[in-house]
């Protein structure tokens, strides 16, 4: 067999193969929630309710969705240079920390500039820690794939140890947690009353911001290019070193935000489960969005849905919660090859 | 000095050829994948459902052979999965990779909970138990550490050997490094680009999943979620670091094994007390990374990898 392009699909291809991607995702939930002994339309409909059967639960999606836009944007922006940054989770805890060592009373500084000097030292702390594996690519082709990971695994051991020494709250009744932000250094709700906090709205404007950049700047260009041809970026002069750099320093900065709004929107404080794999869903969330930035919004916000809605759903229903792993895994695979066949045929030779 | 004390220690050197033997299998089935022009990121989740269902089977009661072999068709079954987006569809290995290992290691978990819904405490299995290899384990340090291991540990030793000899002195093992290097060329021999990256990509996650496998039926008897703890990740850095080739790349997992087995001692000395625990369990990790940096300059990637083949497009 082999695969012909298609320059020009059908409505049918275009629509029909996105969809067939879910009912296949769909479908395979049936099969999961039927091996789990339970009625597959009963658990479907309360991942639904419980993802956004009530304002309660719409919020709580929403909340869920704030860390998964900012960490699907940083792999966006760098899947779209291919800089594979899979990284996240490490930088979104370089930003928790940073969040934590300037809020609980280093910054003396009104509470009008406290807040935003808080979120850009996350950034600038994010960043940092993609810069060594970029640099390591750009100057010595060092494979960033497997250096990314692998800081991520370091990273989740250096905030084990900040928690576990330096960092540790003396009123924590020994538990491994960093003390309380001040409430100065706390992001407010966005409406009284309402559990949602400024940090979905900043993920909102992160979203727009970069679809700017992407769209309407010289550095949203070069990405592009470097993206699809590094050599022919080279050639029409493009610095691509500096490129990926800049890239880099935009993903890492991200992802950190998504640390930041964890800790000053939602927790108050830092412990070593304050991201159940935000980095690593981060992936699906832009793969899924086509790596497109508004797209991130809305595919950040279905990804949360399915685990709100499946974790709700397990106290529930006899379903173990990890059926959120699997959908969004599969809605994943499915929708990377139902985007290849609707620009490709099949011949069979 | 502590270190000099430990290194002369046969328990070390055994525990290191015990650490390094699950990532001998795992850097392997890599290395096969990578050969034949196929990265594949699905090695962690590959790895998880490995350790799970040849757990689960022997758990359910077959015998621990069978449960290997419950446990490598595990693996291929991912394989496959990964080899059909990757190689015919030439999907994104990237992509497709960090998928593989989300879907793995999701349905390891989902798996364990709906077959074990009550238990707290992860149920043991009787595991595989060491071979102590007439004469040979009674050499003095070499006898213990290499002679007094499980059968798991020894099929692992005899692997390398079997790969490499694959590789390079079979026709199968030449067009699998063809397909990595010059697939146009394997083409025009008449042979098929799909179905040697496919094979490769099955038989490579298969050996992944007996990797698994060696932790909760060699090495631990029991199942935990984060077992495998970024070890695939670890055997991707080995692969580079072993320039493609089964034998350093196996020497790669043993050097690296012996520093892991180091550090766990060296916590119990008096620089243990001073250093925080966490800083030895970032050994292993930062050694990947140290690794990869030396090697980075003297690679020879094959030229083929990660680029996908559609016949007749050039």
């Amino acid at each position: 067999m082999r695969l012909e392009p298609i320059s020009d699909p059908t409505a049918l291809r275009r629509f029909g193969l996105p969809a067939g991607a879910l009912v296949l995702t769909v479908l395979v939930a049936s099969c999961l929630a039927l091996l789990a002994g339970a009625n597959p339309f009963a658990t479907l409909g309360l991942i639904l309710k419980g993802a956004a059967g009530s304002k309660f639960a719409l919020l709580e999606t929403l909340n869920r969705a704030t860390p998964l836009i900012f960490t699907g944007l940083a792999v966006a922006v760098a899947f779209r240079a291919r800089l594979w940054n899979i990284g996240a989770e490490a930088q979104l805890y370089a930003g928790a920390i940073a969040t934590v060592l300037l809020g609980t009373g280093a910054l003396p500084l009104p509470p009008a500039l406290l807040l935003p000097a808080i979120a850009l030292a996350a950034m600038l702390a994010g960043a940092l820690i993609l810069l060594g594996p970029v640099l390591l690519k750009t100057r010595l082709g060092v494979d960033e794939v497997v250096t990314t990971l692998l800081f991520n695994f370091i990273m989740i051991l250096f905030v084990s140890y900040l928690l576990e020494g330096p960092m540790k709250d003396p009123m924590g009744m020994g538990w491994p947690k960093s003390a309380a932000l001040d409430k100065a250094a706390r992001l407010p709700r966005i409406v009284d009353g309402l559990r949602l906090h400024w940090g979905f709205a900043l993920a909102i404007l992160a979203a727009v911001s970069v679809w700017v950049i992407q769209t309407r700047t010289t550095l949203g260009y070069e990405i592009r290019a470097v993206g699809l041809n590094a050599e022919a970026a080279r050639f029409s002069g493009i610095p691509v070193g500096k490129v990926m750099v800049k890239t880099a320093l935009l993903s890492g900065g991200l992802a950190a935000l998504a640390g930041f709004s964890e800790v000053a929107g939602l927790k108050g404080n830092l412990t070593l489960d304050l991201s159940p794999g935000f980095g690593y869903t981060g992936i699906i969330v832009a793969m899924l969005a086509l790596l497109n930035p508004l797209g991130v919004v809305i595919s950040a916000l279905f990804v949360a849905g399915v685990f709100v809605g499946a974790d709700s759903m397990s106290r529930a229903a006899a379903v173990p919660t990890y059926i959120a792993d699997i959908l969004t895994a599969t809605a994943l695979l499915t929708m990377v090859l139902a985007l290849r066949l609707t620009h490709t045929r099949i011949r069979w030779s | 000095m502590e270190i000099l004390d430990i290194l002369l220690t046969a328990s070390f050197w055994a525990a290191a050829v015990r650490i390094a033997s699950p990532l001998i299998f795992a850097t392997l089935g890599e290395l096969i994948c990578e050969r034949a022009g196929v990265l594949n990121l699905g090695i962690e989740g590959i790895m998880v459902i490995g350790a799970f269902a040849g757990w689960m089977a022997v758990y359910l009661g077959t015998g621990l052979w069978t449960g290997v072999a419950v446990a490598m068709l595990a693996g291929m079954l991912f394989g496959l999965l990964h080899a059909a987006l990757t190689v015919p569809f030439g999907l994104s290995q990237h992509v497709v990779g960090l998928g593989v290992t989300l879907l793995a290691t999701a349905t390891a978990s989902f798996a364990y909970r709906i077959s074990l819904p009550e238990v707290t405490s992860p149920p043991k299995i009787a595991p595989f138990q060491p071979f102590e290899i007439p004469l040979l384990s009674k050499l003095p340090i070499i006898g213990p550490a290499f002679f007094a291991q499980t059968a798991l540990t020894y099929l692992a030793f005899i692997l390398i050997a079997v790969v490499a000899f694959v590789l390079y002195r079979t026709p199968l093992g030449l067009a699998l490094r063809a397909a990595g290097e010059n697939p146009a060329a394997v083409e025009a021999q008449g042979l098929s680009v799909t179905a040697i990256r496919m094979g490769a990509v099955i038989v490579g996650s298969g050996l992944m999943a007996v990797g698994g496998a060696f932790l909760t039926m060699s090495a631990f008897s029991s199942f935990f979620f984060e077992m495998v703890n970024g070890r695939g990740w670890i055997c991707i850095a080995l692969v580079v670091f072993g320039a493609w080739r089964p034998g350093k790349a196996a020497l790669g997992a043993l050097l690296f094994a012996a520093f892991d087995a180091l550090q766990v001692r060296l916590q119990q000395t008096p620089m243990g007390a001073v250093v925080p625990y966490q800083v030895f369990l970032m050994v292993p990790y930062i050694m990947s990374i140290l690794a990869l940096v030396l090697m980075s300059r003297r690679a020879e990637v094959p030229a083929a990898l990660m680029i996908p083949f559609n016949k007749g497009e050039r």
